[in-house]
C-alpha cells in the first residue's frame, strides 16, 4: 500500500489526473470551461427545487432542524471510462460471489473454519451471526441479493474496498434520481456523451427477486417490499423502489402468517406473498425468532421462511459477511472458494482485539481512521489527522476498555472530483457505492453506482448523515474521447446563456431521434 | 390494495374535508357573533364539531379567543383545523405512491403554510383571510383529486372518506340549530331566526342555491329540505350518502361482489333519505331524525373499517 505515514499525500484528482486532463473527463471539462459560475448557480437552484418537489428527503435523527432535509446534490458528474469500470466490475462480481459462498458455508458445513482460514470464535461469537439460519439453504442458494460494496480510489488503477454492505444497503434511489435530474438539467451533455443507462435498476431488482421465489410458489411470484415505516430515514427510497417495481410497500402489520404461509391484508381479503424484499433489520423481522418486543416485524415469518414458503431478500444473518471484524478475511474467502486471486484489495485493517495491532493503533492514532466494528453511517468514528488531542485521548481509553469493538485503517488519500462550492469549482473527496444484484441466474451490476462526496474542504467523511453530498456517476459506453465539435462552438460563443441556447438548437438539428436516443441512453 | 393504504386514503379524505368544514363553520360563527353579539354562536360551533366536551375540560367560558384557539390551534383537539391538516398530511405521506403529484403538493404545501399562518388567525384582522385561505386550499385539494386521480380503488376510498365526513358535517350543522328550524313554516321569523337560517345555508355555501331552487324568502322547513333531501345540492345529506352508497357499490363490484354490513347500512341510510319527505321528518322531530342519522354514520364508519380497512 502506498501510504505516507504523516500528512496526507496529494490526492489523485479524477478529472485532472497526475499529468493533465484525463480522457473520460474531456467533455465535462469543456462544458465547465464554457459555462459561467452564475449559470451553474441557476441550475443548482433548479435542481434543488426539483428534488424538493419530488420529495426526496433523508431524515437525520438526533440533530434537530428540518427532519426531512435534502441530501446536497452536486451538478458536476463523476465520469468513469469503460475500461476502468470493466476492471472494477469484475472485481465486484468476484467479491460478491465469494461473500455468498461464505454465507452458505458458515451456515452449512463450515469448511472455511475447519481449513483454519477464519477463527471460529470470530463467527460464532459474532452478534450478527444468526443460529436460526443453520442447516437451511435459502431459495436459489442466494443470501445477499442486493449488495453495496463501498469502494475508494487512490490512483488511476488503485481501487480499495472500504466496506461491504450485505444487509439492506440504501442509496440506490439517489443514483436513479440524480441521473433523472442531470438529464433534465443538461440534455446537451447527454447528447455529447454516450453514458451507460442506470434506469433499468428497478426492473433488474424485480427480476432478481422473482428469480429466488420458493420452488413451490404457484404462478407468478408476488413480491412485496417490507419497510419499517414512514419514520425510517430511507422511507422515501422504499416507496420509490416499490412504486418503480409496481409492488406493494408493506409494513409489518400488513402481513400475517397462517399455516406457515405469509399473507398480506388487502381490501379484497388476504393475499399470499412469495418474496419479501425486506428493508428491516434482522432483529426486528420476527418477534417470535428475534427481539420479542419488535412491533415492526411479522410474527411467524421465520417459520414460513424455513418451511420454504417465502423468500427473504437479503437473507437473515447475511450481516456476518459484512461485519467489520470479518472484512479483513474477505480476500482469503476469494482464494478459498473461487481459487482466484482477489481483483479488488482491502484497505489494510488493524483489529484492536489483537495485541500487536492494538499496540500499533494506540501508537499511531493521529494517522489512522478508527471505526466501531458494528457501527455504521460514520457515527462513532475518529479521523486521526483531523482529530484533537482530547479526542485521541478519549478514543485511546475506549479502545483499551473494549478492544474488540474497534478496528483501525490508515488514512487513505481518497481521490477527488471537481465539485461546485461557494467559491467556485474545487476538488472534493469521493467514494463509490456500486449496487450488485445476485439472483438465481447469477450476478448483475448496474454501471456506476452512487458517488458520495465530502463537501467540506479536506473532509474524508462522505456519509449523508455527516454532511456529505452525492453526484451522478457516469460510465462511458466507450473510451473514445467525447465528440468535440459542439463544445468548440460553445467556447466561441463565450457566455453561459448563449452557449446554452446553441447547444439546444444543435439538439434540435439532430432531430427527435437524437433526443429520444439520448434519453434512452441516460435512462 | 393494502388495507392500510385504503385506511390512509379514507382518512386523508375525511381529514381534508374536516379542515374545510371547520373553516366554514368558523366563518359563519364569526359573522353571527359580530351580528348578534352573543357567545352562544361560538358554543353552537363547539357542539357541531363535536368539540364541546374537550373544550370545557380546559376552559370555563366559550369566549371568542378560547374557541378560536381550541378549534384552530389546540393539538389536543383531533377535530381542530390544524390537527386535521396535520393528520391529513400524515396519512398522505403514508401513501405517497397512491397519490398524484398534484394531490401531494396540494396537501403538503397546505400543511407547510398552515403551520406558519395559523397563529395569525387568532387576531381580529387575521381570522377571515386565514379561513378563506383554508377553504381555498381544501377546494384545491379536491380539484387535484378530481382532476388527476385514476378512477380506481385509491380514488374510491378517498372519495368515500370525503363524502362520509361531509354528510356527517351537514347533519351536525343542522342539528345545532334544529330548534330554530322547527318553527312553523307560515310563522314570520324574527330577525335573529332569519340570521340563523341564513347561517345554516352559508355554512354549506348554499345561500344562492336556496334562491335558485325555491324563489322565496327563507323558510325553515325549506332550508331543512334543501340540506337534507335535495339531490341538486352537493353538500346535502342525500347527495353525500348517495355517493357513499354508490362508492361502496363500486368497491364491491371491483372486488368480485364481496359485500358486508357496511353495504347494507349505506343502502339503508341512502334509501331513508331518498324516500323521505320533509313534512314527515319535521312531524317526527327534526332533532330525532338528525341524531339517528349521525348515529348511523358512526356505525357505518365502523363497518367500513371492519370490512375494508383492518381485516
Amino acid at each position: 500500500m502506498p501510504m505516507e505515514p504523516f500528512a496526507l499525500p496529494k490526492a489523485f484528482d479524477e478529472m485532472n489526473g497526475n499529468d493533465g486532463l484525463r480522457a473520460c473527463f474531456a467533455g465535462v471539462a469543456r462544458w465547465l470551461d464554457g459555462t459561467s459560475h452564475d449559470a451553474l448557480g441557476v441550475k443548482r437552484r433548479e435542481a434543488e427545487l426539483l428534488f424538493r418537489r419530488i420529495g426526496i428527503t433523508f431524515a437525520v435523527y438526533g440533530e434537530g432542524g428540518d427532519p426531512e432535509r435534502l441530501i446536497p446534490f452536486d451538478l458536476i458528474p463523476r465520469v468513469l471510462g469503460q475500461g476502468e469500470w470493466q476492471r472494477l466490475a469484475r472485481g465486484l462480481e468476484q467479491r460478491v460471489r465469494a461473500l455468498n459462498l461464505f454465507l452458505k458455508d458458515v451456515y452449512g458445513k463450515r469448511d472455511i473454519i475447519r481449513a483454519g482460514k477464519i477463527p471460529e470464535s470470530l463467527i460464532l461469537g459474532n452478534e450478527t451471526y444468526r443460529p436460526i439460519m443453520e442447516g437451511f439453504v435459502p431459495p436459489g442458494g442466494v443470501y445477499t441479493h442486493v449488495s453495496g460494496i463501498d469502494v475508494v480510489r487512490t490512483a488511476p488503477d488503485e481501487f480499495f474496498v472500504l466496506e461491504d454492505n450485505c444487509r439492506t444497503p440504501s442509496g440506490v434511489s439517489y443514483m436513479l434520481e440524480n441521473r433523472e435530474a442531470m438529464m433534465r438539467l443538461f440534455p446537451e451533455l447527454f447528447a455529447t456523451h454516450r453514458i451507460a443507462p442506470v434506469g433499468h435498476y428497478p426492473e433488474e431488482l424485480l427480476e432478481t427477486l422473482k428469480s429466488v421465489a420458493p420452488e413451490r410458489c404457484p404462478g407468478t411470484p408476488r413480491v412485496v417490499l417490507l419497510t419499517p415505516g414512514a419514520y425510517n430515514s430511507a422511507y422515501y427510497e422504499h416507496c420509490f423502489l416499490a412504486d418503480e417495481m409496481g409492488v406493494e410497500c408493506v409494513e409489518g402489520a400488513d402481513l400475517f402468517v397462517r399455516d406457515d404461509i405469509v399473507f398480506m391484508r388487502t381490501t379484497n381479503g388476504p393475499q399470499r406473498v412469495d418474496v419479501i424484499y425486506r428493508r428491516i433489520d434482522d432483529e426486528y423481522l420476527d418477534p417470535e425468532a428475534f427481539l420479542p418486543d419488535s412491533m415492526l416485524g411479522v410474527p411467524g415469518l421465520m417459520r414460513a421462511y424455513r418451511a420454504g414458503n417465502v423468500a427473504l431478500a437479503n437473507a437473515p444473518g447475511a450481516g456476518i459477511a459484512d461485519d467489520k471484524a470479518i472484512y479483513p478475511y474477505v480476500p482469503e474467502m476469494v482464494r478459498f472458494y473461487l481459487s482466484e486471486e482477489p481483483l479488488l484489495s482491502n484497505v489494510p485493517t488493524y483489529l484492536c482485539e489483537r495485541d500487536a495491532d492494538r499496540a500499533y493503533v494506540l501508537e499511531h492514532l493521529d494517522e489512522l481512521v478508527v471505526k466501531l466494528t458494528h457501527g455504521s453511517g460514520g457515527y462513532g468514528m475518529l479521523v486521526g489527522p483531523h482529530s484533537t488531542h482530547a479526542q485521541r485521548e478519549e478514543f485511546a481509553a475506549r479502545i483499551k476498555a473494549k478492544p474488540a469493538e474497534y478496528i483501525a485503517q490508515p488514512t487513505l488519500a481518497l481521490s477527488t472530483v471537481p465539485t461546485l462550492v461557494e467559491a467556485g469549482i474545487a476538488p472534493r473527496h469521493v467514494d463509490l457505492r456500486p449496487f450488485i444484484l445476485t439472483g438465481g441466474k447469477g450476478v448483475r451490476i448496474i454501471p456506476g453506482g452512487l458517488t458520495r462526496v465530502a463537501l467540506r474542504e479536506g473532509s474524508l467523511v462522505v456519509n449523508s448523515s455527516q454532511g456529505g453530498g452525492t453526484k451522478d456517476t457516469w460510465v462511458l459506453e466507450d473510451d473514445a474521447v467525447p465528440a468535440s465539435g459542439q463544445s468548440q462552438s460553445q467556447s466561441q460563443s463565450g457566455g453561459g446563456f448563449q452557449s446554452q441556447s446553441q447547444a439546444q438548437s444543435q439538439l434540435h438539428e439532430g432531430g427527435p431521434q437524437a433526443q429520444s436516443q439520448s434519453q434512452r441512453q441516460g435512462g | 390494495m393494502l388495507s392500510r393504504t385504503a385506511d390512509s386514503l379514507f382518512w386523508l379524505g375525511r381529514y381534508t374535508e374536516r379542515a374545510g368544514n371547520v373553516a366554514r363553520g368558523l366563518t359563519v360563527a364569526a359573522r353571527m357573533a359580530g351580528l348578534t353579539h352573543r357567545d352562544e354562536e361560538w358554543q353552537s360551533l363547539l357542539v357541531a364539531t363535536g368539540a364541546e366536551t374537550g373544550f370545557f375540560e380546559k376552559h370555563e367560558e366559550p369566549t371568542r379567543e378560547a374557541v378560536l384557539h381550541h378549534l384552530i390551534l389546540d393539538p389536543d383537539n383531533a377535530s381542530g383545523l390544524l390537527p386535521s391538516i396535520e393528520a391529513a398530511r400524515r396519512n398522505a405521506r403514508q401513501v405517497r405512491a397512491a397519490l398524484t403529484v398534484d394531490m401531494w403538493e396540494a396537501i403538503n404545501d397546505t400543511w407547510n403554510e398552515a403551520r406558519k399562518l395559523a397563529p395569525a388567525a387568532l387576531t381580529v384582522d387575521g381570522l377571515a383571510p386565514f379561513l378563506d385561505w383554508v377553504k381555498a386550499r381544501s377546494l384545491l385539494f379536491y380539484g387535484a383529486a378530481a382532476d388527476t386521480m385514476l378512477r380506481d380503488e385509491a380514488w374510491r376510498f378517498t372519495h368515500l372518506g370525503t363524502m362520509l365526513e361531509r354528510g356527517d358535517n351537514t347533519a351536525r350543522l343542522l342539528d345545532v340549530r334544529h330548534t330554530m328550524l322547527a318553527k312553523q313554516p307560515e310563522a314570520e321569523g324574527s330577525a335573529i331566526d332569519y340570521l340563523q337560517w341564513q347561517a345554516v345555508l352559508r355554512s354549506v355555501s348554499a345561500q344562492r342555491a336556496y334562491q335558485w331552487l325555491y324563489h322565496t324568502r327563507l323558510q325553515p322547513n325549506l332550508v331543512a329540505e334543501l340540506l337534507i333531501l335535495r339531490q341538486e345540492l352537493p353538500r346535502s345529506m342525500i347527495a353525500c350518502y348517495r355517493r357513499v352508497d354508490q362508492t361502496l357499490d363500486a368497491l364491491a363490484n371491483a372486488g368480485g361482489g364481496r359485500r358486508g354490513e357496511c353495504h347494507r347500512l349505506a343502502g339503508e341510510l341512502h334509501a331513508k333519505l331518498k324516500f323521505g319527505r320533509i313534512e314527515a321528518i319535521m312531524d317526527g322531530g327534526l332533532h330525532e331524525f338528525l341524531t339517528e342519522c349521525i348515529d348511523r354514520n358512526v356505525a357505518l364508519g365502523g363497518q367500513i373499517a371492519t370490512f375494508y380497512l383492518t381485516h
